[in-house]
């Protein structure tokens, strides 16, 4: 049975591109369809029906219809602009980098329903004010875990022995953390103290109640986001655009919640 | 090209070929404005040709508003008849004349030529916000009026500009949201923009 013409979906808009004189492309990510690609006709018209219900990073139900090459939003309402998160630039600037590893991690139309999930909770949580750098990190290392990338951080991936609390190294290439005796056979290792890596793996094995309070010591929190961003970078192959403006805002003295 | 004119001479595929950079021209729009020129009387082509030359031989940025100028500054900065105590900061040139078609506006511009995008990789140093903050450290301006779009992007860029002005002391007001969120400044009518002028509030 061919799929129907039209249908019906929840959507988080990723990011736009401008088409023609008034058009968009407007990068969704769905719970049932994962990543989709679509024109919005018409959306930079002030008096477009679907203008202001697809700005990125909004929550929305939209109605589309199968297109030979890209289908079309024909119907959008915003179910949630999280429009108290876009008053604060840094949790903007954090929202978006999220809204950016979605995109760049996924294909289109591979279907990842806890991924939906994680991202819309993580936008969630920056708005309800939750510690911005917590919530980056837990989201950071959740979207690895529903795509398969997550890190080995609880034995050595080259002895296989239970890593002790000592300082261990972290190696992008070898999709975890080494013991001190193997990492001496890899040139690019990340040493990560025994602090780091409980923080790590409580990050990464909790849900995020049970973490949420979670004070790091600003030495921890550098070696987490360090490991975490070494690794997001080694699997993309570069790092993703909008870590850039996070590190400008830092530069700017601007990274506060002010 | 598969532009599907197999047998076009040379100079015609090249015009279709130079049109279809531009934005919003397809294979087929090409196509047709190639042969349009094709069969229009040479002074027509001729006037056309001289006049995308001429932008940009005779355009120059204004060295103090940065929108696009014959003369340097500006018309509008060197008009003393303005209110030279009160900056309004655009993306583009083009939202200059659609707030100045409003008339309701009196002071000067800084255009930034374009808007803060994480995702597309423009941050501050990829705008003329350095420009801004130069301008702004001279003194003289009282007001600093920021007319971004009403979307992401518009409003990172504002935000942005309110925390890096904010130790100046200045006043910093935005466009009112009477406008369309979402939409972009050069589309919205005069009235919507003429309120929004009327109502920007203090950020
Ligand atoms: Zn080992
Ligand atoms: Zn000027």
């Amino acid at each position: 049975m061919p799929p129907p013409r039209i249908y019906k979906t929840a959507a988080i808009v990723l990011r736009q591109i401008n088409l023609g004189e008034a058009d968009k492309i407007i990068t969704l990510y769905t719970p049932n369809l994962g990543k989709v690609r679509a024109v919005a006709k018409g959306i930079r018209r002030a008096r477009s029906r679907l203008s202001g219900h697809l700005e990125t990073l909004n929550h929305c139900m939209l109605v589309l219809a199968r297109g030979r090459n890209l289908d079309v939003i024909d119907q959008g309402q915003t179910v949630h602009g999280f429009s108290s998160l876009k008053e604060n630039l840094w949790l903007t600037g954090c929202a978006i980098y999220a809204a950016d590893l979605v995109d760049s991690f996924t294909g289109e139309n591979i279907e990842n329903p806890p991924l939906f999930d994680l991202l819309l909770n993580t936008l969630s949580r920056f708005e309800e004010g939750q510690s911005p750098e917590l919530n980056r990190h837990y989201f950071e290392l959740h979207l690895l875990r529903c795509l398969g990338y997550r890190p080995q951080l609880r034995s050595c991936p080259g002895c296989r022995a239970l890593l002790k609390p000592v300082t261990n190294y972290f190696s992008a290439g070898a999709g975890g953390v080494l013991c001190p005796n193997c990492h001496l056979s890899v040139s690019s290792a990340r040493p990560v103290s025994s602090g780091a890596l409980r923080a790590l793996l409580l990050l990464e094995r909790s849900e995020y109640g049970a973490v949420g309070n979670l004070k790091l010591l600003p030495e921890v929190s550098r070696e987490v986001e360090g490991v975490i961003r070494g690794y997001l970078s080694y699997l993309l192959e570069g790092e993703a655009r909008s870590v850039r403006f996070l590190d400008r805002l830092r530069r700017d003295g601007l990274s506060g919640s002010a | 090209m598969g532009t599907g004119f197999v047998s076009t001479a040379a100079p015609v595929s090249r015009l279709m070929e130079e049109l279809q950079q531009l934005p919003g021209v397809g294979p087929k729009t090409a196509a047709r404005l190639a042969y349009f020129l094709l069969r229009a009387p040479e002074a027509q082509a001729r006037a056309l040709a001289e006049a995308i030359v001429d932008i940009k031989e005779k355009i120059v940025l204004c060295s103090q508003c940065q929108n696009i100028t014959e003369s340097d500054p500006c018309p509008v900065c060197q008009n003393p008849a303005r209110d030279h105590s009160r900056v309004c900061v655009v993306a583009e040139p083009l939202d200059i004349l659609a707030l100045e078609r409003t008339g309701r506006y009196k002071g000067l511009y800084h255009v930034l030529h374009g808007l803060i995008s994480p995702l597309e990789g423009i941050g501050p140093d990829q705008l003329k916000i350095k420009d801004l903050m130069a301008r702004l450290n001279v003194g003289g301006v009282q007001e600093l009026v920021l007319a971004t779009n009403p979307n992401l992007e518009g409003d990172a860029t504002a935000m942005y500009l309110h925390r890096m002005v904010t130790p100046l002391g200045l006043r910093v007001t935005r466009l009112a949201r009477g406008l369309p969120v979402g939409g972009d400044l050069e589309y919205a009518d005069e009235v919507t923009l003429g309120r929004a002028l009327d109502g920007r509030q203090e950020m």
